[in-house]
């Protein structure tokens, strides 16, 4: 807890008025206070110092001027150290960036240490850890910025769901980088969509389709468990598969316009090109239908195969004409052209930039942000999906929010067994349709 | 063939597909535009008479079909055709591949023989390379010399087809007439030595380093060789641009901003998130240069 000035106490009580109406600032908890005062320095601490996590940093630093990066950590010294690195060398002196050595914490538990060190974390681990780093941080009062997916199973999402409402009771802001939901176009075109412009959704199609991401091949020496923390993405515990590590932004736009969650989803998905050891145990494509309590159905398909179409959008179907995310337009039943979102290719705005303005500026102001629980239900529709395409059997929401299928092991250390082995050639088991269980 | 100074066929080893290379005969002409063309900027002047060795030139510029082999890296095993023992020893396994963007790079423009963009200057040249390996042929990106060279195909006037920017339609695709995005390349009249979409559609990699001043050195260099890696120039504007940047003396430089929207940190040394009007076309010298020279023109800041 930190100590409070009583100019400052004044000078909050004069900014929650004017930010937050209704709300009588004399009955905030006492907790509340330390996160209004103006200038305060912010200390920031990153959990997770791959790519993503450093440009998240540069973001952070970029969003308001008196933050300041002070612990780091990862499981490996590497990423720690290039990702320091890359943070110095973006700034180019512009910043100090100075991180103490006894605050670059390393290993499966470092998050602990480098989350005590501040005020403000950036979590951005691979998902599986998620839960575990977002319940720490919240019971020790942090505002977070995280990385969606939120969990890899229905265990850990609702543990996420749990500490939504908790950092909510505590005033504490919570972003998740589902940046669309900061994108200009992409609120302009929900406002439109809210306000009826097309009637009510009855049907869409999501995609992500491309070529697929990296890939680690295994080195000499190395143990399973490192060999698949450092290709991560193809295991399941740690990521999901791509219906959740990636699909999800489109997954979560589809519930987003239509304002629900699916109450249903059943698919298909296999694993037809995209076949060798190095690739785990995920698919190379999925297929799924998601349905809505309003009826609508929406058609959500996510492929990595080279030499394939390529196509990231939404689109939506509604009962007086139709709208198109990736292009931005509205259209009519008769094909017409109703609206254009007036965007030029190559000057929009950064939605990963505003994703951390809106979020300083909600700290300072105290007028919080609480994306966790929609991240994670979105995170929930796309582990819904992934055990349809997975058993090839229906899967209802209320069977996977209440489902105990856990993956992700409650604790893992360098002693511990990764939940999925390779046989004697090195192959991982692949899940089979009709004969994977998706245990409820 | 390379000898004979004609066009021919360059044909990817694995596909159907197939780039028509224009021989541009080598020679001298006025780099730069004069203060009085509508539109000058500082930076196309003082105007230099430049000597230009012949070359080939793509008549189009590279489209995702075959920029997409590249990315994918699917067809680097098949039996090659060696044919310039400079090369034999070229490894197609040394070159490094770019990395596959987490965003679709066409941003739904379109693939099937449209240009391909959004690459930076040092995947284009790692393209070229590749290319190279794949052939067994030199292949390189045009220094902004060349380019302007084969861009006015002999004449000095604003554009091409002459200082009118009303005729312009019928050549390029900009602003006024692209509908807000890029179109399938060798769709309109190319210039008169067969060449096409040299104003607009996407704009094109050179070798050069942009340096407004450049032109008062230039009659020592006609590479300006980079030293780093911002800005790199890039000529001939794109379907984003009004008729003016069109123009054959027209130049700009590329900047960091161009991967404003790279989540990621360091930034993708393969992709520019925002420049989807940024693309190239390929090269290949009269005169193969020296092993030594080639690793030259392949190495980028």
């Amino acid at each position: 807890m930190k100590n409070l000035k009583q100019t400052n106490r004044r000078n909050f009580i004069k900014k929650t008025t004017l930010a937050t109406t209704g709300i009588i600032s004399t009955t905030l908890p006492v907790r509340s206070f330390a996160n209004v005062l103006d200038n305060k320095k912010l200390k920031l601490a990153l959990v997770g110092c791959g790519g993503r996590g450093s440009g998240a940093v540069v973001n952070a630093l970029s969003a308001d001027d008196q933050v300041e990066l002070v612990s780091m950590a990862d499981v490996f010294q590497d990423k720690l150290d290039s990702s320091l690195k890359a943070i110095t060398d973006h700034f180019d002196g512009r910043k100090k960036i100075k991180v103490k050595e006894k605050n670059k914490f390393i290993g499966f538990n470092s998050y602990k240490k480098a989350i005590d060190e501040a005020d403000v974390v950036i979590l951005t681990t691979p998902p599986g850890f998620r839960p575990y780093h977002f319940e720490y941080a919240i019971k020790q009062n942090k505002h977070v910025f995280m990385e969606k997916p939120l969990a890899t199973d229905p265990v850990g999402i609702r543990k996420v769901l749990d500490m939504a409402k908790i950092a909510k009771e505590k005033k504490l802001s919570v972003v998740v980088g589902l940046q669309r939901h900061y994108e200009k176009k992409y609120t302009t075109l929900h406002n439109m969509i809210t306000q009826g412009n097309i009637g009510k959704i009855t049907s869409g199609q999501v995609y992500w389709n491309d070529g697929g991401v990296w890939v680690n091949q295994r080195q000499v020496g190395q143990s399973e468990l490192e060999y698949q923390m450092r290709n991560w993405y193809y295991f399941n515990w740690i990521c999901g598969d791509h219906i959740l590590e990636q699909h999800i932004h489109n997954i979560d736009v589809a519930n987003w316009f239509i304002g629900s969650y699916p109450k249903s989803a059943q698919g298909m998905g296999g694993r037809q090109t995209r076949t060798g050891k190095e690739y785990g145990e995920i698919f190379d494509h999925h297929y799924v239908e998601f349905n809505y309590n309003s009826g609508a159905v929406i058609s959500s398909q996510c492929r990595h195969q080279k030499g394939c179409d390529s196509r990231i959008d939404e689109v939506f179907q509604g009962t007086k004409g139709s709208v198109e995310l990736g292009k931005g337009v509205i259209t009519d039943l008769r094909g017409k052209e109703l609206y254009r979102y007036p965007s030029v290719l190559g000057q929009e705005a950064n939605p990963y930039q505003v994703e951390h303005d809106e979020f300083f500026k909600s700290i300072r102001s105290n007028d919080i942000i609480s994306d966790a629980e929609n991240g994670a239900k979105s995170t929930l529709s796309a582990i819904m999906g992934r055990m349809a395409t997975y058993s090839g059997k229906t899967v209802t929401w209320d069977e996977v929010l209440n489902s105990d299928h856990q993956i992700m092991p409650e604790s893992v250390d360098w002693d511990t067994t990764p939940p999925s082995l390779p046989d004697e050639n090195g192959f991982y088991s692949i899940p089979k349709p009709g004969v994977t269980k998706f245990s409820t | 063939m390379f000898a004979q100074e004609e066009n021919y066929q360059l044909k990817l080893p694995g596909t159907n597909h197939s780039l028509d290379m224009v021989f541009i005969k080598g020679g001298v002409f006025t780099m730069g535009s004069p203060s009085h063309e509508k539109g000058h900027q500082q930076d196309e002047s003082p105007q230099k008479v430049i000597e230009v060795e012949s070359f080939w030139m793509a008549s189009t510029e590279l489209t995702w079909n075959l920029y997409q082999h590249f990315i994918d890296r699917d067809i680097d095993n098949i039996n090659l055709e060696k044919k310039d023992e400079e090369l034999m020893s070229l490894d197609i396994d040394a070159i490094s591949g770019a990395t596959t963007p987490y965003v679709d790079m066409s941003f739904g423009m379109g693939t099937e023989d449209f240009p391909a963009i959004g690459m930076t200057q040092k995947a284009a040249v790692q393209f070229t390379k590749w290319l190279s390996a794949m052939t067994g042929n030199f292949y390189r990106l045009p220094t902004e010399a060349e380019w302007e060279y084969a861009c006015r195909a002999g004449t000095q006037t604003a554009y091409s087809h002459g200082d009118s920017p009303l005729d312009l339609d019928q050549y390029a695709w900009f602003k006024d007439n692209s509908q807000g995005k890029y179109q399938k390349v060798g769709q309109l009249k190319p210039n008169s030595w067969g060449l096409y979409d040299m104003h607009g559609n996407v704009a094109e990699w050179t070798l050069d380093q942009y340096e407004p001043g450049v032109y008062k050195k230039l009659n020592r260099i006609r590479w300006n060789r980079p030293s780093k890696t911002y800005p790199k120039s890039v000529r001939g504007g794109s379907w984003m641009d009004d008729g003016i940047h069109l123009r054959a003396a027209a130049r700009m430089g590329s900047n960091p901003e161009w991967k404003k929207r790279d989540p990621q940190l360091p930034k993708s040394e393969w992709w520019h998130t925002d420049a989807p009007f940024v693309g190239f076309r390929i090269i290949k010298p009269h005169k193969t240069p020296k092993k030594k020279q080639q690793e030259i023109f392949w190495t980028t800041k």
